[in-house]
């Protein structure tokens, strides 16, 4: 039983699940808290972006971009115009998600690495037009953005709430909603990967050549999952927006683009569970190196270097294949 | 009876050299039709041109006489073209199984909503493809292999497997490009009784090979391609007699 479960193709997203209803039990205080969440909602952005990157094989430097847009759109809709929460996120990732088909379809018929230099260049453009238009955004000063809120119910990192009797905080509150988004997103790229949808995107990274003769159309589905990434990034920015309460363009920031490829790179191209732990690792690393902050871009680049060249397969695959390998020498060297 | 593929005056400059000039034949369906010819001689810019890889600078391909012209490769597959590579093209970030099971997605169709959710009718498409693609790779001699990562594979099970993928899509004629380089005579032979199946289930196969015995011994027709143009064409008995391919190829 124990066995059948350990082969089945959903047992990351259990383990990931038992892990985010024990882990309150290690956080002391609403500080813990909000970095746990912020974490979990950047680890469902890098988990869409892992889909373009480590599956698809195609880089995005702009995916800040989609993800500051996201959260610009839901600002501006909740905050100056007084939409509810939902149909700003819903509306903002159908314009992301046109955005990035938009970008894409002209380049992504292209092989190599235009991508790369059009999102850069995309990214940048987002950024500078959220620095400037301060009426619409409030320019380089940020804005305030109202809790999320369905029909009325206001979710607040700084309310109440009770949950099936036991009265929790807001930011608990927002901790158990931000790991059920994670879950959900983890769960539709699990599903995405082990399709023909999937197999097809691993075909183009794997040999676009290939891939063709058999049928697929690569520039459709090159373009598909860049719109589905780009979508992934809108829809946890708008949540972003809404749980910091507050925005600056840095949400659209290169660095903050760098940041993504960066955990992508790290936990592992093409590992839904290992891009998580990158986005955990490097989300915490500033916690640890807090008198190091001026040497945060350089600690990121040379993070990026050393994955690259010692363990260019990532963190979660390079640590999995570490200890199966240990168990079966051992497994070995009782028989 | 019309021609399943038919060349006309098919010519493929780059820059200044003519890798296949003024190439014309036809392949009728059923028939195992190979192309052989020296290092060099176009063979494989011939399957490129065929395949949609290549666009012709001159000349016209048609193919169950509809031209090809316009169609990108995932077209011609749609159309029931499907081939292997002399430089094996594997999906190395794949299992093997998963490579074969590439080779059927013209036939799995599903939403980006029944994906998402993985519903039922996705689950049954799935199990079933699998199914298929592992009898494939039991029809090709590499069954052994279902869940290894291509990566992890010999030379001789990969060109099988590559093999397993084009069957996978169902296809009307076949391309195979050097199936046999690389192979040691008992993978020959093998490959020789595959092809033969392949042929004798009524899919129309053409054959880029070296290996003159296997050519001779399963084609129906030849092409002998020299610098690019056309020396002989016939049964393997007219090509064998064909002075100037004994002159140039054969060796007499």
């Amino acid at each position: 039983m124990l066995n059948t479960f350990m082969q089945s193709r959903l047992r990351g997203l259990v383990v990931l699940a038992l892990i985010l209803i024990i882990l309150p039990a290690f956080l002391g205080n609403p500080f813990h808290y909000e970095l746990v969440t912020q974490m979990a909602i950047i680890a469902a952005t890098v988990v869409g972006l892992n889909l373009l990157v480590g599956f698809a094989g195609q880089i995005s430097l702009g995916h800040a971009g989609f993800f500051g847009l996201g959260a610009y759109f839901t600002g501006i809709a909740t905050g100056t115009y007084g939409w509810s929460s939902v149909p700003a996120l819903v509306v903002g990732a159908i314009v992301v998600g046109f955005i990035a088909w938009i970008v894409g379809r002209p380049i992504l018929r292209l092989k190599g690495h235009y991508l790369s230099m059009a999102t850069l260049a995309v990214g940048f453009i987002i950024a500078i037009i959220l620095n400037n238009e301060r009426a619409l955004t409030g320019g380089p000063d940020g804005m305030p953005v109202p809790a999320f809120e369905v029909f009325g119910w206001q979710l607040s990192a700084f309310g109440s709430y009770s949950l099936f009797g036991i009265e929790i905080e807001g930011f608990q509150a927002w901790y158990i909603f931000a790991s059920a988004v994670l879950l959900v997103a983890v769960w539709f790229a699990l599903n995405l990967i082990e399709s023909p949808i999937g197999r097809a995107l691993r075909s183009v990274h794997g040999s676009e050549v290939a891939a063709s003769v058999v049928g697929v159309n690569t520039a459709k589905y090159k373009s598909l999952v860049f719109v589905i990434s780009a979508i992934y990034a809108s829809l946890m920015g708008s949540l972003y927006a809404h749980f910091q309460g507050f925005i600056t363009p840095a949400v659209a920031s290169f660095e903050f683009s760098i940041l993504f490829i960066t955990m992508v790179v790290l936990g592992g191209m093409g590992s839904t569970f290992g891009v998580i732990l990158g986005a955990v690792v490097l989300k915490l690393l500033p916690q640890v190196l807090a008198d190091f902050q001026e040497l945060e871009h350089v600690m990121f680049g040379l993070i990026l270097m050393l994955t690259m060249i010692f363990m260019p397969k990532g963190l979660l695959p390079t640590l999995t294949a570490f200890v199966s390998k240990r168990m079966r020498k051992k497994a070995g060297g009782e028989a | 009876m019309t021609a399943l593929v038919e060349v006309k005056g098919l010519d493929k400059a780059f820059g200044g050299v003519h890798a296949v000039e003024g190439v014309s034949f036809s392949v009728e369906a059923g028939q195992v039709y190979s192309v052989i010819g020296p290092n060099g001689a176009g063979k494989t810019t011939l399957f490129n041109l065929i395949t949609g890889l290549y666009t012709p600078t001159k000349g016209e391909i048609l193919l169950n006489g509809e031209s090809t012209a316009k169609l990108e490769p995932n077209e011609l597959a749609e159309r029931g073209m499907c081939r292997t590579f002399q430089q094996m093209q594997i999906c190395m970030n794949m299992t093997a199984i998963e490579n074969v099971m590439l080779g059927r997605h013209l036939q799995l169709k599903s939403s980006l909503f029944t994906t998402l959710f993985r519903l039922p009718s996705l689950r049954r498409n799935e199990a079933a493809a699998r199914k298929r693609a592992a009898e494939l790779m039991e029809y090709v001699g590499c069954g052994e292999y279902l869940d290894t990562e291509a990566s992890a594979m010999s030379y001789g099970a990969l060109k099988r497997l590559e093999i397993a993928r084009a069957l996978a899509a169902e296809p009307k004629v076949i391309l195979l490009d050097e199936p046999a380089a690389g192979l040691n005579a008992v993978e020959t032979a093998a490959l020789e009784d595959l092809i033969r199946k392949i042929a004798d289930q009524g899919t129309t196969v053409m054959l880029v090979e070296h290996d003159m015995k296997l050519v001779m011994g399963i084609s129906d027709r030849l092409l002998v391609l020299n610098y690019g143009r056309v020396l002989a064409e016939g049964t393997p008995e007219e090509i064998r007699q064909n002075p100037d391919v004994i002159a140039a190829y054969l060796g007499g």
